[in-house]
């Protein structure tokens, strides 16, 4: 569905993603592992046009994409988790989700209708909190979340806007071990009709999810694969693996 | 246009540059490196200004008038931070907008009432009164060609304490990465106080060269504030060598403008801004990220 | 909220009707003078307090309307048409508005403030130094507009007490389009954008296009205020474009408190009326105001509105 090819960005002399390609299908879940500072965050802001590529190219549904107008991505239903969670402090969890929501159909001219009698938005916004388990919480503002419950508001709001592709960048991250399965059962929910993109530090939860695996360092790839083919491979053993045991 | 007369708007252009350049390379450190927006600032200069009046009244010399000038500008400013200032740092643009503006009405008021509302001229140094001719008609003040050397003197200074000291090293740092800065565990506090001191001595410093040429009267700060911030954010906020290049074009613009479109001068300046805007919204020369 | 809290408005609301038939023509014309400031007020609300886009070259469409009304006259002595030159007044500012904004809104942060002084001062140029409308002299209006439609006349807006419910009509209007503008998911989206800008675009909203329409509108209210003020006085003067008004109705918007209009309506009355107390107090009136301002920053974050909550809260920390 979202396609990558040969994908570079450089920030003066340093190139954070070197000609990198990478496929997410519909119905997998793929997850994008590797070091601190392999690149991975930076490959999910050229995938979501918060940055615009030096060189490469990116297609959606065989479609060129245009790059660098994160607008054009979520409108096309790209949506994207931050690593650092990036809500609005001081609205509601609803109101999060809502105006999530409100973006896929934003008539800002409509100004003579109040914005909370949209059902689609409202409706959205209901369901996407209480799959991620914070249905009770919806008055709260975000700025009173824990930190776990933050990072499951960013998957919310990003539900709420209904994506076809989803970008995640360490959702589990700062998680208990109860809301990390939670979520996990979550993503394969999710990946139904859907693209996944899962980046994430977890080995145990990247194996037990992951359909397709790419390990990134340095800034390209390393290997791309089935779990197995990946766990196997010996220089993603001695990179990566071979660390984190 | 004659060549004479091309010569004195040249050198008229240059003088208003220098000046806006020492007034805007204040502003533009102090927002740089402590992130506060000053619209105070244009009341150093006024002061300075004030302050060339009175003392050389007082000593009958201008130049002893401006040595004891900067030092107390350096005093004052030092003060100024530590009292007011350090408490503006934690604050928003709208906070911080207002209560150097409260300042300003502050500033004006004392002014006011500690020297009064009149128009003053200061007395040119005997010195330095002559002119030099230029060409068989046209001659230029000595003066005038004084404040361009002194400006370009302190200019030179400014440079050589950025590059090519440590206080400089940690200026520069401060204005692109704050944070990096407080991490390196150098004292942040007295770093701004040090630079607030010296972003008023520059401006008041310019207000003191500046009072024999222009008369010193109320209001005097404020123009000289717009002016600067339209120089600021054509050279880049933060950056002194952008405040230089966009301080000499502003300087360039208006001088000429004046000569060529005296109705329209007023404008040229903003509309000079209005194009760097379309072409760079960060300025000529962003260094650090606001 | 209080039953107290929820009445105070009414309270308000029915003192403002009463007022002409309790007091004198001074007190009229007064608080006709601060309902159109409130109107201004609220329009920079709407930028300041809810988009989170703090201009301080608002005064430059408050200006440019008033002048519009004086330059709309074929000749001095003419009346126009309000329902020609109000129009026409408004949509200048308008247009004004999204000239500006559509570069200004190119800056953010700090930029954004340097610029939006520096255009209104252009603006404030082009009155002073221009012979347009008697240069820095300013020009009287000689007549005031004509409300009529064909031979009816609904209001004679040179009548102190026709001006003053005609303006109180114009603050309710304005409160009341403002206020459904808010509750529209263009208000939400502008409220999304003062709290996570960055959010906003990743979710899909081209931030600059809702940006450019609240500088817009903002723009064009503050000339309805303009307007009106030019009619009340008879007289435009470069001074209404000038950075000083501008910094003065940011003012009046923090003192009363960002985001809900009522704030920028009790800010309006608030700065007035201080105004008027210190310069009847001395000569150097400016001090006080300075110092007035920077204790009101100081002190009360959250403006006159939040003042509850802000003796709650230094009530709470002190035990």
């Amino acid at each position: 569905m979202l396609g990558a090819s040969r994908l570079t960005r450089r920030f003066g002399g340093l190139t954070a993603v070197d000609r990198v390609s990478i496929d997410l299908e519909r119905d997998a879940i793929h997850a994008l592992i590797g070091p601190n500072g392999a690149g991975k965050s930076t490959l999910i802001n050229l995938l979501s046009g918060a940055l615009d590529p030096s060189e490469g190219s990116i297609s959606f549904r065989g479609e060129p994409v245009p790059a660098g107008r994160p607008e054009r991505m979520a409108h096309l239903g790209i949506g994207r988790t931050f690593q650092r969670s990036n809500v609005f402090p001081d609205f509601t969890c609803f109101e999060n989700c809502r105006l999530a929501a409100q973006a896929r159909t934003p008539r800002p001219w409509a100004v003579f209708e109040p914005a909370l009698r949209c059902r689609r938005s409202k409706d959205a916004a209901e369901r996407a909190l209480v799959t991620v388990g914070l249905g009770a919480r919806r008055n709260v503002p975000a700025s009173a979340l824990s930190h776990g419950e933050r990072r499951a508001l960013e998957i919310a709001m990003c539900l709420a806007a209904d994506p076809q592709v989803l970008l995640l960048d360490e959702p589990l991250a700062g998680m208990g071990t109860e809301e990390s399965q939670h979520t996990l059962k979550l993503l394969r929910e999710l990946k139904h009709e859907r693209a996944i993109l899962l980046v994430e530090h977890d080995m145990d939860a990247v194996f037990a999810v992951a359909d397709v695996i790419t390990v990134m360092a340095d800034g390209a790839v390393l290997a791309s694969g089935p779990p197995e083919a990946v766990r196997g491979d010996r220089a993603v053993r001695e990179a990566y693996l071979g660390e984190a045991r | 246009m004659d060549l004479s007369i091309f010569l004195i708007q040249v050198l008229n252009s240059v003088q208003y540059g220098l000046l806006l350049f020492l007034v805007a390379s204040g502003l533009t450190l102090i927002f740089g490196i402590m992130g506060v927006i000053n619209l105070a600032h244009g009341s150093f200069y006024m002061l300075g200004a004030y302050a060339a009046f009175t003392l050389s009244s007082l000593t009958g010399n201008l130049f002893s008038a401006i040595a004891i000038g900067v030092v107390l500008a350096v005093v004052f400013g030092y003060l100024l931070e530590w009292i007011f200032f350090s408490f503006l740092y934690e604050r928003d643009h709208l906070q911080q907008v207002l209560l150097t503006y409260g300042l300003i009405l502050v500033f004006e008021e004392l002014r006011s009432i500690i020297v009064g509302d009149d128009v003053h001229g200061v007395p040119v140094p005997a010195a330095l009164s002559a002119s030099v001719p230029l060409g068989s008609t046209m001659s230029y003040p000595v003066y005038n060609l004084f404040i361009s050397a002194a400006c370009l003197v302190v200019a030179a200074l400014l440079f050589v304490l950025l590059r090519r000291t440590r206080l400089g090293m940690m200026i520069r740092a401060g204005a692109s990465n704050r944070e990096m800065v407080r991490s390196l565990g150098i004292d942040i506090h007295l770093l701004f106080r040090v630079v607030f001191a010296l972003g008023v001595a520059l401006a008041a410093f310019a207000g003191m060269v500046n009072a024999p040429a222009s008369s010193v009267y109320p209001g005097m700060g404020n123009q000289v504030l717009i002016i600067c911030f339209v120089v600021v954010v054509i050279g880049g906020i933060g950056s002194v060598p952008g405040a230089l290049v966009a301080a000499l074009l502003v300087g360039f613009i208006d001088t000429f403008g004046k000569v060529f479109l005296p109705d329209y001068s007023g404008m040229l300046v903003y509309l000079l801004m209005a194009v760097i805007l379309i072409w760079r919204p960060e300025g000529l020369f962003r260094e650090s990220a606001v | 909220m209080s039953a107290l809290r929820r009445a105070l408005p009414l309270v308000a609301l029915a003192a403002l009707i009463v007022l002409p038939a309790l007091a004198g023509k001074f007190y009229v014309e007064l608080v006709a003078k601060i309902m159109i400031l409130a109107v201004f007020a609220m329009s920079l609300d709407l930028l300041v307090g809810v988009t989170g886009l703090v201009s301080l070259g608002h005064a430059a469409f408050f200006g440019l309307a008033s002048y519009m009304l004086v330059l709309a006259a074929p000749d001095k002595y003419a009346a126009t048409s309000l329902w020609i030159s109000l129009p026409l007044a408004v949509a200048a500012s308008a247009l004004l508005a999204l000239a500006i904004g559509a570069l200004a809104l190119r800056t953010r942060g700090v930029y954004f403030i340097m610029v939006t002084l520096a255009f209104s001062q252009m603006v404030y140029f082009v009155f002073h130094d221009t012979k347009i409308a008697g240069g820095s002299d300013g020009t009287y209006l000689y007549v005031k507009p004509v409300a009529s439609i064909g031979s009816w006349t609904p209001l004679d807006l040179g009548n102190a007490r026709h001006f003053y419910y005609a303006m109180l009509a114009l603050l309710l209007l304005s409160f009341a389009f403002l206020r459904m503008l808010l509750a529209s998911r263009f208000g939400h989206a502008l409220r999304g954008i003062r709290s996570n800008e960055q959010r906003m675009r990743a979710l899909g909203f081209n931030t600059y296009a809702y940006k450019l329409a609240a500088f817009t509108i903002a723009g064009a209210i503050a000339g309805l205020a303009g307007y009106f003020s030019a009619v009340q006085f008879g007289f435009v003067n470069p001074e209404m474009a000038s950075w000083h008004q501008s910094a003065n109705v940011l003012l009046m918007v923090i003192l009363g408190g960002l985001g809900n209009l009522f704030g920028a309506i009790v800010g309006a009355f608030a700065l007035v009326l201080a105004q008027d107390f210190f310069s009847s107090l001395t000569k150097h009136w400016l001090l006080l105001m300075g110092g007035f301002v920077i204790l009101v920053v100081m002190l009360l974050p959250g403006g006159l509105v939040g003042i509850e909550r802000a003796w709650l809260h230094w009530r709470a920390h002190r035990g």
